[in-house]
């Protein structure tokens, strides 16, 4: 019975945890509501994939009513394979944000932020799950909305400038969106994302349907910080509480990012939008700018959180890379490196974390012998740093193997190139951590007293390095869902 | 604060009506225009209303501070509750048909609640959105 | 006729581009949000313009009565007004810490207060 109800399940455990912890005062039994919530969303995750993997696509209708007219909540192995990406980081981020939220965030606000965090991740994992292009709509604003607050609760001043400027921009792009799907309710009379796909093909000739997937493509590509479109996202990583920009660096972008293959791949077709529109070019030309200029302005960073949202742009221009090839090994690569970035880019924040509890900062030259002080910490981050990079035997090499591996079958060698000095690039910013970290002459005068940070901090930190090569040698999960959930979205389109 | 004499009088003989008002859009909803959202921002602008033209110190008088967020999680359980009800019936989320003998029945209890809960919170959010603004110079 | 008929898109386009321009044009930031209420409305509009049906009556079930004008749409910005209410209160709350924080909501002037820490 509890297997049925599954997909309902997923939504609206963190969504009754919430106000629970709106009414309790204590931070730490918030935390423990978060925590537990966490996890069953995480079980839950783990059974809709094998129940996915297992039988195919699920499909459940809201109140009973059937799809079209009703609310769907649809299952398919892509879907299925983020929402596991969602909610694993999310369980393995709480056991890490406790300490760290005691640290940066007053007492009194604490249970504000896990009912925010959890409001959070309900939309997340709702955008994800959903079926339906409007409730899409009302899912990504219940997690911008949380994310905006929950960016303006860090310690700096400008937390509030940087979450003013990402509620302007993801505000405008969620409009764009709500344009969009009002053009394409206009042209099929329908709502429902597997319904529209069917109607569309009639109407794809008119203008409205491609001034909708215009206005589409820019609002999602504001949400997921493709660039030119990426201006909030190194502030708000920036100034947001080290747990919070993990859990975004790690998520949000992977779900817009998803929601872009959803609409791109499953609603209007690949024929629609790579041969009627010229969508492989501009996303060509964008992502391969974006990991360029991202990764160049990455290396001049002071600042370490701002220098890994960086990283994060170049990284979502690897995924939507993948996307503009088009091909199913492309797409292979993009939802590969949906996961393995979440992976990479979660541990590396985390460990940041981990300095900021201490440091209190993440600035470069704070960080001068931090490596014989934090051995664990910086351990950690150097790993992460090998991932991100993309050494062979950890999660980073297969997602970028993959990526030339899909260029090279294309013939586009040069792209194969880039995506290579992409990596060459983040060498370069990595390695500068590590200098400041183990081979600089002098100690910096803050680390009188340092310690290693604790072990609740540590420890989740580790799981998900560990993860980062565990995934990187036993490929078997990640490579077969992925490359199923790629074929399920080219193939459906044709 | 407000000192004119006419506001004053005239907000006192209004508010009730308005508060009328909105509960009769509440639970008139099930079968005219109304519901929900439309009543509980009727509602909170009684309030909204009162704390302009008397300050707010005379809301916290007649509700004091600590119960709204209690409100306004009541609300969301309230909603949540009634999808939940449905599941433990066996049948899918927010089905009302589970939610009494007679499908229709059922369905008219469900409306009912979760119309509640809706009202109940944006009630309460309102008022707390007001309140943290005005509030904020004291 | 045809311009004529089209009226309302006329008025959600000027809407859309005045709000957008606002937003983008203005450095007040509590204007900014004035101008991202206005293009929020502008879609508003586009989504009730096309929920009308010609000659149809108000989506309420009476006798006689055959032809209705679609309800879904309006339903749908109801709670897209919910959405753009929820949005309005959080910026303007961080405008107004933003004015706690810097003494001032001038975009220039906090950027350049930010530049001279």
């Amino acid at each position: 019975m509890i297997a049925a109800q599954l997909p309902v399940l997923q939504v609206t455990v963190p969504l009754l945890a919430a106000p629970a912890c709106l009414v309790l005062r204590n931070g730490r039994q918030a935390w423990l509501v978060t925590l537990v919530a966490s996890w069953i969303t995480f079980a839950t995750a783990v059974l809709l994939l094998m129940q996915v993997l297992d039988q195919g696509p699920l499909s459940y209708a809201f109140g009973d009513w059937a799809a079209p007219w009703g609310i769907e909540y649809r299952v398919e192995p892509v879907n299925a394979f983020v929402l596991l990406i969602v909610s694993g980081i999310s369980a393995v981020l709480l056991p890490f944000a406790k300490s760290s939220v005691a640290r940066e965030i007053p007492s009194q606000q604490v249970s504000l932020f896990y009912t925010l965090y959890l409001l959070c991740l309900t939309g997340l994992l709702g955008v994800t799950i959903t079926g339906d292009a409007f409730n899409l709509f009302i899912f990504f604003e219940i997690s911008s909305l949380s994310t905006y607050a929950l960016i303006a609760l860090g310690s700096d001043r400008r937390a509030f400038t940087a979450s003013y400027q990402y509620l302007i921009m993801g505000s405008v792009g969620a409009t764009f969106i709500l344009i969009g799907i009002g053009l394409l309710y206009m042209m099929t009379g329908t709502l429902n994302l597997a319904d529209l796909a069917a109607r569309l093909p009639g109407v794809a000739e008119t203008r409205t349907v491609r001034s909708a997937f215009a206005f589409l493509t820019v609002g999602i590509g504001l949400k997921l910080a493709l660039f030119p479109l990426h201006l909030w996202l190194p502030n708000a990583y920036t100034y947001a509480p080290s747990a919070v920009a993990a859990f975004l660096a790690a998520t949000a972008t992977k779900v817009a990012v998803y929601v872009l293959l959803r609409f791109v791949f499953s609603v209007f077709g690949v024929g629609f939008a790579f041969d009627a529109m010229p969508l492989s070019m501009i996303l060509l030309l964008l992502a391969i700018a974006a990991v360029l200029s991202a990764s160049i302005v990455a290396i001049f960073q002071e600042n370490l959180k701002r220098m890994l949202a960086y990283s994060s742009v170049a990284q979502v221009g690897y995924m939507v890379l993948g996307i503009s090839f088009a091909s199913v090994t492309g797409l292979t690569a993009s939802i590969l490196h949906l996961f393995n970035h979440a992976l990479m880019k979660g541990a590396l924040f985390m460990a940041l974390g981990c300095v900021m509890y201490r440091l209190g900062t993440v600035r470069l030259a704070a960080l001068r012998g931090l490596g014989f002080r934090m051995p664990w910490t910086m351990a950690a981050f150097v790993i992460g740093g090998l991932s991100l990079i993309g050494v062979p035997l950890t999660v980073g090499f297969i997602s970028k193997w993959y990526l030339v591996l899909g260029a090279m079958q294309k013939g586009w060698w040069p792209v194969a190139i880039l995506v290579l000095a992409g990596s060459l690039l983040a060498v370069i910013y990595i390695w500068r951590v590590v200098e400041a970290a183990y081979f600089s002459s002098e100690e910096a005068s803050n680390l009188e007293d340092v310690r290693e940070a604790p072990a609740s901090l540590l420890v989740p930190t580790w799981l998900l390095i560990a993860a980062n090569v565990y995934f990187g040698v036993d490929t078997t999960l990640t490579i077969g869902v992925a490359r199923r959930a790629a074929e399920l979205l080219v193939g459906v389109s044709q | 604060m407000i000192q004119n004499p006419v506001l004053r009088v005239v907000s006192k003989l209004i508010i009730p009506l308005i508060l009328l008002f909105a509960l009769y859009v509440q639970f008139h909803g099930d079968y005219g225009p109304g519901g929900g959202f439309q009543a509980g921002v009727l509602f909170a602008s009684g309030f909204i209303l009162y704390a302009m033209v008397f300050g707010t110190r005379a809301v916290h008088k007649v509700a004091p501070l600590w119960i709204w967020r209690p409100l306004v999680a009541t609300g969301l359980f309230l909603f949540i509750g009634v999808g939940f009800v449905s599941l433990l019936f066996g049948k899918p989320y927010l089905d009302y048909d589970a939610l009494a003998q007679e499908p229709l029945v059922g369905q008219h209890i469900g409306v009912f609640l979760v119309e509640l809960g809706i009202g109940i919170t944006v009630a309460a959010v309102m008022i707390v959105i007001f309140l943290a603004f005005a509030g904020r110079n004291q | 006729m045809d311009t004529f008929g089209l009226f309302n898109y006329w008025v959600v386009v000027f809407l859309m581009m005045t709000g957008f321009y606002v937003v983008i044009a203005s450095s007040n930031l509590v204007k900014k949000i004035v101008g991202l209420n206005l293009f929020q409305a502008s879609v508003f509009i586009l989504y009730i313009s096309m929920s009308s049906v010609k000659g149809g009556s108000a989506p309420i079930l009476e006798e006689g009565v055959t032809l209705y004008s679609n309800p879904l749409p309006h339903v749908l910005i109801l709670t897209a007004i919910v959405v753009s209410v929820a949005t309005t209160a959080l910026g303007l709350a961080i405008v107004v810490r933003i004015r706690e924080a810097y003494g001032t909501v001038e975009e220039d002037e906090i950027h350049r207060q930010d530049e001279s820490l």
